[in-house]
């Protein structure tokens, strides 16, 4: 049985003509097709293909240089790709910074961490979108809501699991794991379509890497697709419903985790079988 | 099962220092009010002539000029810059403000609208500069000040401007409060310092300029316009400049091409001294009315019992380097 799905060499993806076979596809929120994107000599993508589907979380994993950052940073609007096209529901959209694939409802968890150290949960939460008071005091003085905040903040932690009680306290007074749930539960707060995460169990001990595995299944849970970057292999498998394999600025191929060994994805991932030859796992 | 015992003992140990170090703000804000009130105790002592309304009106109007610069110099600082040309901006918009309206003639408020404005070109091309060209703070404001020193000198022909109209000098004006004269100029640097609080602490605008100085790359990440609010800080600063080069003129009644010479490195101070980091992203500009008023107590008081005001920038000099030393020291635990 073949183990990949939706594998496609590369230069049927350069050809043009399958791209255009399964779009308009429903069960596709995020899509993109042949991204290129060169700094200077460097081509970090070159021709890269995508795509997300409804409730699934999706691994991205690859080796380093792949194109895995440059990928995500295209399809969170934190890079504008040379070439190639990123469709929401099978429309085409031109993210020309983080905010409009905010927009579109994506929210991104950077791999640093976009929080800002000094200051409290609840502002990290809402920050860059801040709650304003209402009537006159908010339009025209633009006087935060404060307790709204801080509210709203509390709810999403709880629907999330998140154990922490006072959103006054600076981030910085955080843990890992706890810093990295507030990145999470921002993501999960305001996306309206996907919730991106860049290595969000990198810097994370054990336990607390459990703990943002079973976020990422709440998340999924509750109708939010999640992209998944990481480059630790058992967490891919343990929390993925299928993993996009990146290589040479390209998609090698897709695999589903339940098909397919550790050993498989690493000998794509590096090259070691050809992504031309026949499917790898269980041929 | 060992390693899982060890993850909970870790987190139960980071957890007991988290809440060691949520109490170490209050130190960092605690720091220059406790500074400043044993400067006051001591100098009450010292000098029956210090607790008086018209001492501390003395001392509000001696603070005045560098505590309002100090506002613009903690926007900035907070941004994680620093402003060495503000002095120099407000030397330039005092020597065209006095001027304009006694050389050339003009209406004493156009004069003033146009230091205003001059003061906040600077202050936009210091912000340009550091936003657009990614200049270093350090460097542009440098290479400004020297700019605004010369351009102050060349178009005064170093030459001081007396006889000032009277509309220039209305800051000076005093009304009283009881016993105790209060000058409009200390009033409205009060109210700048109220305005600066709010903006900072109360709205998005003051919630970003701290994202930007603590977290640029976060900020930007997170859909602020991390260039924008750089740029609007050091325009601001410079208009606050220019309301800081009239205070001047209304303190000492000239224009002055020599004026405010050490006036940056003292509204430094005083944003040090106060607290806030300058490494950005944390302090706040209460903490800087606080440092304005500790130099300004020592010095005061220093004058009260007759010793030597020399001995002001020693104690100024050891207190710049306790104040960042516990800023260092705070940021170390947390880091």
């Amino acid at each position: 049985m073949r183990g990949t799905m939706d594998y496609r060499a590369p230069q049927t993806i350069d050809s043009g003509a399958p791209q255009t076979a399964d779009s308009g596809r429903k069960d596709i929120v995020l899509e993109a097709r042949g991204l290129v994107k060169r700094y200077g000599q460097v081509t970090c993508l070159d021709g890269c293909d995508f795509d997300l589907r409804v409730g699934e979380v999706l691994a991205v994993i690859g080796d380093n240089g792949a194109g895995k950052s440059s990928l995500i940073k295209a399809l969170s609007g934190a890079l504008i790709p040379d070439e190639g096209q990123i469709l929401v529901d099978g429309e085409p959209v031109r993210f020309h910074n983080p905010t409009d694939a905010r927009r579109y409802g994506i929210e991104t968890v950077y791999q640093d961490l976009a929080v800002a150290p000094a200051l409290d949960i609840a502002t990290n939460m809402f920050l860059g979108r801040e709650l304003r008071r209402k009537g006159p005091l908010g339009r025209y003085l633009r006087i935060l809501d404060k307790p709204a905040m801080k509210h709203q903040a509390e709810q999403e932690m709880s629907k999330l699991k998140i154990g922490l009680r006072s959103m006054t306290s600076p981030v910085e007074n955080l843990s890992g794991g706890q810093r990295q749930g507030v990145a999470v539960a921002r993501a999960a707060a305001f996306a309206q379509r996907l919730v991106i995460m860049d290595e969000p169990t990198a810097a994370l001990g054990v336990r607390e890497t459990g703990q943002v595995l079973d976020l990422i299944r709440r998340i999924r849970d509750r109708g939010l697709p999640v992209i998944l970057i990481s480059h630790n292999m058992p967490n891919v498998f343990e929390v993925a419903d299928r993993i996009h394999i990146q290589r040479l600025g390209r998609r090698a191929a897709v695999v589903l985790p339940t098909e397919c060994t550790m050993p498989e994805v690493v000998a794509i991932m590096t090259g070691a079988t050809s992504t031309g030859g026949p499917a790898p796992a269980g041929a | 099962m060992a390693s899982t015992k060890a993850a909970g003992a870790e987190i139960k140990l980071r957890n007991s220092v988290g809440s060691f170090a949520k109490n170490a703000p209050d130190l960092a804000t605690l720091g220059p009010v406790i500074a400043l009130v044993l400067a006051g105790l001591f100098f009450s002592i010292k000098s029956d002539r210090f607790l008086t309304g018209g001492n501390f009106s003395l001392i509000l109007q001696q603070v005045m000029v560098v505590g309002t610069l100090a506002i613009g110099q903690t926007l900035i600082i907070l941004t994680a810059g620093i402003d060495l040309s503000n002095g120099a901006i407000m030397a330039l918009g005092n020597i065209l403000i006095t001027k304009l309206a006694v050389d050339a003639g003009l209406n004493p408020f156009l004069a003033i609208g146009l230091g205003l404005l001059a003061c906040t070109a600077f202050g936009l091309l210091n912000g340009g500069l550091v936003t657009t060209i990614r200049l270093p703070p350090f460097i542009v404001t440098l290479g400004t000040l020297n700019i605004a020193f010369a351009l102050t000198h060349i178009y005064s022909n170093e030459e001081t401007i007396s006889d000032l109209p009277a509309a220039l000098t209305y800051l000076g004006k005093t009304f009283n409060v009881g016993q105790t004269e209060i000058t409009y100029g200390s009033l409205l640097m009060i109210a700048l310092f109220g305005i600066a609080w709010c903006i900072l602490t109360q709205t998005s605008a003051g919630r970003h300029i701290y994202a930007v100085g603590d977290n640029p790359e976060g900020a930007r990440l997170t859909g602020i316009r991390t260039r924008r609010v750089v740029l609007t800080v050091y325009a601001v600063a410079g208009f606050i400049y220019g309301i800081a080069s009239l205070l001047l003129v209304s303190r000492t009644g000239v224009g002055d091409p020599n004026a405010g010479q050490t006036d940056n490195l003292d509204s430094i101070t005083a944003v040090v001294l106060g607290g806030t980091s300058l490494f950005g992203g944390r302090g706040s500009v209460a903490g800087t009315l606080l440092g304005a008023l500790i130099v300004g107590v020592i010095r005061n008081g220093l004058q009260l019992i007759g010793t030597k005001s020399i001995y002001q920038v020693l104690i100024t000099g050891i207190l710049v380097i306790l104040a960042v030393a516990i800023d260092q020291l705070a940021r170390r635990r947390k880091a």
